[in-house]
């Protein structure tokens, strides 16, 4: 039964880190960046929650909307400032612009606003104990895993029935031929960035209301994991990103259940580099030959 | 003439730099220097080694690590050992230090090398997570609360091991296996075409830059009288990429006038943390965009004083060339 409810805890930390890698994945397949900012898109809807639950006193669900449309805006003006003039220039000068973005995000929150944390209230959601077959669940994961999966389904619809979905899925096929279809491949990425980040800020919104304490830096190392969890399931793959990000929940949790919880943020690393070294493309992706 | 004119240049900047020595060497004797510039100097010298050691990673080899503060804290935690609960030599201490970070380079070089451009990057940076992850959960160092090391760095310690990096790792550029690894660089593909052993020649990369961090390491821990893994973070790894980047990558000397230029604005900044980070995450953002080939390009700071010779065929004459 213990082991029941680490998977079950496991799942629900898995949902967080599929949202936040479902941003990862999205934008890695359309420009090619891994853009290590996100993980602090997540950090900023998690205080966007935050101030909008406690001082707007918002119940959960328009909290999450609010959410969600301050990170996707948030997400469409770093993409705007910061990647869009390195749009040709080497992968390298990307990443470290990426890099700089997160910091200056970080560090400017912190200059601006201070580095104390905060708690989220405890009555966002019923926290009542349910009792399945002997196992206790709360109420709380199973809203966290509901509104995941809510979200991911009405992802998939957007990018496989509608015309931006379309758009976008050209774009990180070829962005060269996209162009010369007639999209506008500027406003697909910045479309992209904005749909990562509001996933990301979702993300942040159930990460506070299921851990309670949120800080400024919180988010550089569920960023970093999620970007593990998208790459265990193939960069650039939106089910592997679900899958990866659920896959990896699962295993932090049993690591921690078996006694090394200290160890549990080696596990997500050392998962990173098995994969990158046995499994490059991941275990959803097709393996592609370097051409010259 | 040529390996004669060469020498002389050599001799001569062996010549300035001991004047160097001497001049701090006698200020910091003379006691015109409190603690505080002392200490900022040690710190230029640590931030030289790291960022030189970086710089034969990223800017010669181009393999982009973001792990280098792994290895720093490898180098700091073996040679705080080798003095604390050895009882070795202050000089033995650094080389062992040096010796297990390039172990732990070549331990992880060897698979992650295999992986290119970002997929190196962020696995690097697992790696330095690994490694500090390990040290917390170690109580033979004292865990998360760290171990207590005296202090033993002093100004001719640093200075010699800063002229050490640097000429070794300016003559590893200028050798056979320095040229390989710029051909690295430019064109894997090509360079492994024209039949260099990539592989080897990013692991000797890797696995010097990583012997020269943990040198840095081991002067980093007998400076600071404590050591903690939470040092050693990621953060730490930026610092010393920021070095690199905003000196140009490529530029020996760009990298040691960034290191130098930060270290005196951090120490300004000290007291103002998130004022600093502010700061250089500004830097790096508006470098990448206006000048990403960073203050000095691949240019060395000697280039300025040769006088443009015109030799005809290589690349950067101007010339028309016409193939066959």
């Amino acid at each position: 039964m213990e082991l029941i409810q680490q998977l079950i805890n496991g799942i629900s930390l898995g949902s967080i880190y599929a949202l936040i890698a479902l941003g990862y994945t999205m934008v890695y397949g359309i420009v090619k960046l891994i853009n290590f900012a996100h993980g602090d898109v997540f950090m900023v809807g998690a205080f966007v929650g935050f101030y909008s639950i406690t001082i707007l006193d918002l119940t959960f669900f328009p909290a999450l909307l609010l959410t969600m449309a301050v990170t996707a805006l948030f997400g469409v003006i770093i993409e705007r400032i910061a990647y869009k003039p390195l749009r040709n220039a080497t992968r390298i000068a990307a990443l470290i612009t990426a890099i700089g973005v997160s910091l200056l995000i970080e560090y400017g929150f912190i200059y601006f606003r201070g580095a104390q944390p905060e708690a989220y209230p405890a009555d966002v959601l019923p926290t009542e104990k349910i009792s399945i077959l002997g196992v206790s669940i709360n109420s709380q994961s199973i809203f966290i895993l509901l509104t995941s999966v809510v979200l991911m389904i009405i992802l998939q619809f957007v990018v496989h029935k509608t015309k931006i979905g379309k758009a976008m899925r050209a774009v990180s096929f070829d962005a060269e031929a996209a162009r010369l279809m007639g999209i506008n491949v500027n406003n697909t990425i910045s479309a992209t960035f904005a749909i990562g980040s509001a996933l990301a800020g979702a993300a942040g919104v159930i990460f506070g209301i299921y851990y309670s304490k949120i800080e400024p830096l919180m988010g550089i190392i569920p960023g970093l994991k999620a970007f593990v969890a998208a790459v265990l399931g193939g960069i650039g793959i939106i089910p592997g990103a679900m899958v990866g990000g659920l896959l990896l929940g699962v295993v932090e949790s049993l690591v921690s259940a078996a006694g090394y919880s200290l160890w549990r943020d080696a596990v997500a690393f050392i998962v990173l580099i098995l994969i990158l070294i046995f499994l490059p493309s991941g275990l959803f992706g097709k393996n592609r030959r370097e051409k010259v | 003439m040529t390996i004669l004119k060469r020498a002389k240049g050599f001799w001569l900047s062996i010549t300035l730099s001991i004047i160097l020595f001497a001049v701090i060497q006698f200020l910091i004797n003379g006691a015109y220097l409190n603690g505080f510039y002392i200490n900022t100097i040690f710190f230029m010298g640590i931030n030289i080694i790291l960022a030189v050691s970086l710089h034969l990673i990223i800017g010669i080899t181009g393999q982009f690590s973001i792990g280098h503060a792994g290895f720093l804290a490898v180098g700091a935690y073996a040679s705080a050992i080798m003095t604390m609960k050895m009882e070795q030599p202050f000089v033995v201490s650094i080389i062992v230090g040096g010796i297990v970070a390039a172990i732990a380079g070549l331990i992880i070089g060897i698979p992650s090398l295999r992986l290119k451009g970002d997929y190196l990057a962020i696995a690097t940076l697992g790696f330095g997570e690994i490694v500090r992850i390990t040290f917390l959960n170690i109580d033979y160092v004292g865990g998360a609360s760290g171990m207590q090391v005296s202090h033993l760095t002093t100004w001719p310690w640093v200075f010699g091991c800063v002229l050490i990096t640097i000429l070794v790792i300016r003559n590893f550029t200028n050798s056979t296996h320095g040229r390989a690894c710029i051909s690295i660089r430019e064109d894997e593909t090509a360079a492994d075409a024209m039949g260099i052993n990539t592989t080897y020649y990013k692991v000797i990369a890797f696995v010097i830059g990583s012997f020269f961090a943990g040198i840095a390491g081991s002067l980093y821990a007998h400076n600071f009288y404590i050591i903690q893994p939470s040092n050693f973070g990621f953060l730490k790894s930026f610092d010393i990429l920021i070095y690199v980047v905003l000196g140009g990558l490529g530029s020996m000397s760009g990298a040691v006038i960034a290191a130098i230029l930060l270290t005196i604005i951090s120490t300004f900044l000290q007291d103002y943390p998130e004022t600093r980070m502010v700061i250089y995450s500004i830097i790096l953002i508006v470098m990448m965009i206006y000048r990403p080939q960073g203050l000095m390009g691949t240019k060395e700071f000697t280039s300025f004083f040769k006088k443009k010779k015109d030799i005809g065929g290589g690349p950067g004459d101007g010339k028309q060339h016409t193939v066959a």
